[in-house]
């Protein structure tokens, strides 16, 4: 009865709806004034990409100059090192740090101890919420030359002290592991929530049938997580270029800058230190269009394949 | 959600009926058992160490932590790191500045957000989907770094406060778990009676809709309060007087630029051991450092707990 009368309401005329729930328009009035003025204004402004901005002159006043900022992007030494950097940091990211959370969540599912339990996952999900700055700090503490822990350790097998952080063959398992190490557990939550949903007649019907808790877990845990993994992966997949800038900005020294200059960082740097801002914008725009692509395609892959997708 | 915890609570009953199936619990799940209990002790322990080593060398002697002595319990138990850190007057003001950071912001990001998922959670906003769309643009594509500081710039936001707390005043994430909640929890039929004693949006919302809305209030306090109080990179960029510097900023100068002022060339052996030991406490007080700064985040990790994981479940249905 009632949802019936709703629907009547919703046969009224355009400005009878709006009239309707005029307040309504209110509350969302700020967060859109927000988001146009820090999202959509931005996005408008990045044609300075394309223009030589001069502060003086204003986004306006600054002239054309089409795709130049890009061509020097891509004729400079940097940038076949930046987008390898990018490029190497993320997919390893991806490799190492995506299935690791789902392990994770199937093998806390399956285990029996609910204490326990409760006790890993309040300690595995404590790193996520340190702060990167924390997160860098303390690696600067465990692998420094001289009095780091790591160096004692390794001391302990007659290895000579590493200076880490200026070994650049070392960087980027340092970056990814410790990656690793920070959101495993906190990542892992939303493949556990979803394994809660299995409905336990599987479970019954698979037991009836005799299979082992390893295939159960197999057949009947990990099939329930796969669009769940799915659209993570489309997700994480879509943003193959955009590695965080603050974990790569803290862990940069000058002995590892040819693996640790990544596009991010690059950005910053050509932007805020050098203040060569049109140039700064076309390398992020580089950057987003290719993320677009990448996103677009896997979605359409995957859609292709699997038929789960995003859109 | 709600179906989501019944088929739980079915499920631990289903665990607590499994006791005749587990006297004939296989060999093969025996094995199975033990080498799940195994590998989940080692991530346990891989986990844990690290932090824990942070914690018990922050309160031993620096010599020893130096020396590589410390490995599973304090050494020559002392507080000269923490003295260290209370006696360092920027990271004292950049605690501070955090605290106010932090209010100020959670404050602006709760005033726009619970409205904005409120309005969008209900079936008969007219326009819904397109403000969702004009959102769910933004989480997607973005201007990029330079053309969204000179926004800021053009605003005079730069080296305020405002840089840090109005641009993200509203997380579109966020937004999508809140307005979840509400879908779930507000009923039509709530409206419509109250509608029919004469209750307009606004008074509804105020009075029935926010009394309702504690546990998603705690989410997005934590969520935004746990946001900045991390936040770095939005300080970096805006602000440049040191006096304004949130506390991450300091931790970085500390911790890994390692900003601290150093001691004189020394002479005699005497100054020269002396010298030795200010070194020392200096960076056993970084290991304090990290716990000073990480202590507002542990006073709320009980509740982060508990209600993060709810605000991620609710993240990850899909509406």
């Amino acid at each position: 009865m009632k949802g019936k009368s709703m629907k009547l309401k919703t046969n009224h005329s355009f400005w009878k709806k709006i009239a309707n729930n005029f307040d309504l328009y209110l509350f969302v009035l700020p967060g859109m004034i927000i988001t146009t003025i820090f999202h959509y204004i931005p996005l408008y402004g990045v044609q300075i990409a394309f223009r030589n901005f001069s502060a003086r002159k204003g986004i306006w006043g600054s002239a054309w100059v089409g795709m130049e900022h890009f061509q020097r992007f891509f004729d400079s030494a940097s940038f076949e090192m930046v987008l390898w950097n990018t490029f190497a940091l993320s997919l390893y990211s991806l490799i190492a740090g995506f299935p690791i959370p789902i392990l994770l969540a199937l093998f806390l599912n399956s285990f029996r101890h609910k204490r326990y339990r409760k006790v890993i996952q309040t300690v595995t999900y404590a790193p996520n919420f340190i702060s990167t700055v924390v997160m860098c700090g303390m690696l600067m503490l465990f692998l420094s030359p001289r009095i780091g822990i790591a160096n004692h350790i390794i001391g302990l097998f007659g290895v000579e002290p590493i200076n880490f952080m200026g070994e650049q063959s070392m960087w980027r398992h340092i970056y990814v592991w410790s990656g690793v190490w920070q959101t495993a557990g906190w990542n892992s939550v939303i493949y556990f929530a979803a394994l809660s949903g299995v409905s336990p007649e599987y479970h019954e019907a698979a037991v009836v049938d005799g299979a082992s808790k390893l295939q159960r877990m197999w057949y009947v845990d990990l099939p329930f997580l796969i669009p769940v993994i799915t659209i993570l992966l489309i997700l994480n997949c879509g943003s193959i270029l955009s590695i965080g800038f603050e974990k790569a900005y803290l862990l940069q020294n000058p002995l590892n800058l040819n693996v640790s200059e990544i596009i991010s960082t690059y950005v910053y740097k050509v932007g805020m230190i050098d203040n060569d801002i049109s140039f700064s914008s076309a390398i992020g725009l580089f950057n987003s269009v290719i993320n677009a692509i990448l996103l677009i395609s896997v979605n359409w892959i995957s859609r292709k394949i699997s038929e789960n997708s995003l859109w | 959600m709600r179906t989501l915890i019944m088929k739980n609570q079915h499920k631990e009953g289903l665990r607590q009926k499994s006791k005749k199936e587990r006297a004939k619990r296989s060999n093969s799940d025996k094995i199975f058992d033990g080498v799940i209990f195994v590998i989940l002790t080692i991530v346990l322990l891989i986990v844990a160490y690290p932090l824990y080593f942070i914690i018990i060398s922050s309160f031993s002697d620096p010599a020893a932590v130096a020396g590589g002595n410390v490995t599973w319990r304090p050494i020559g138990f002392t507080l000269d790191g923490y003295e260290a850190v209370f006696k360092e007057e920027n990271v004292m003001r950049g605690f501070l500045n955090s605290i106010i950071y932090t209010t100020v912001g959670v404050l602006i990001n709760l005033g726009v957000t619970i409205p904005t998922s409120y309005a969008l959670s209900r079936e008969d906003f007219f326009g819904k989907k397109a403000v969702t769309i004009f959102y769910l643009i933004t989480m997607f594509i973005s201007g990029g770094l330079m053309p969204t500081y000179l926004v800021v710039q053009s605003l005079g936001m730069i080296n305020t406060m405002w840089a840090l707390v109005v641009p993200g005043a509203l997380s579109v994430y966020n937004m999508i778990v809140a307005r979840t909640f509400f879908k779930t929890n507000l009923p039509l039929e709530l409206l419509e009676s109250a509608k029919l004693d004469g209750c307009g949006n606004t008074k509804f919302f105020i009075h029935i809709a926010l009394p309702l809305s504690g546990p998603i209030i705690a989410i997005l306090v934590l969520f935004y309060g746990i946001g900045h109080w991390n936040s770095y990179f939005s300080g970096l960029l805006y602000i440049i007087d040191q006096e304004k510097f949130p506390l991450q900023l300091v931790l970085r100068n500390i911790l890994i630029n390692n900003a601290l002022r150093q001691t004189q060339s020394i002479l005699t052996e005497e100054a020269l051991k002396e010298a030795e030991r200010l070194r020392q406490v200096t960076e056993l007080m970084k290991y304090s450092l990290i716990i000073v700064s990480s202590i507002p985040v542990m006073i709320l990790y009980p509740f982060i707990q508990k209600h993060f994981v709810k605000g991620v479940m609710l993240g990850s249905v899909k509406g």
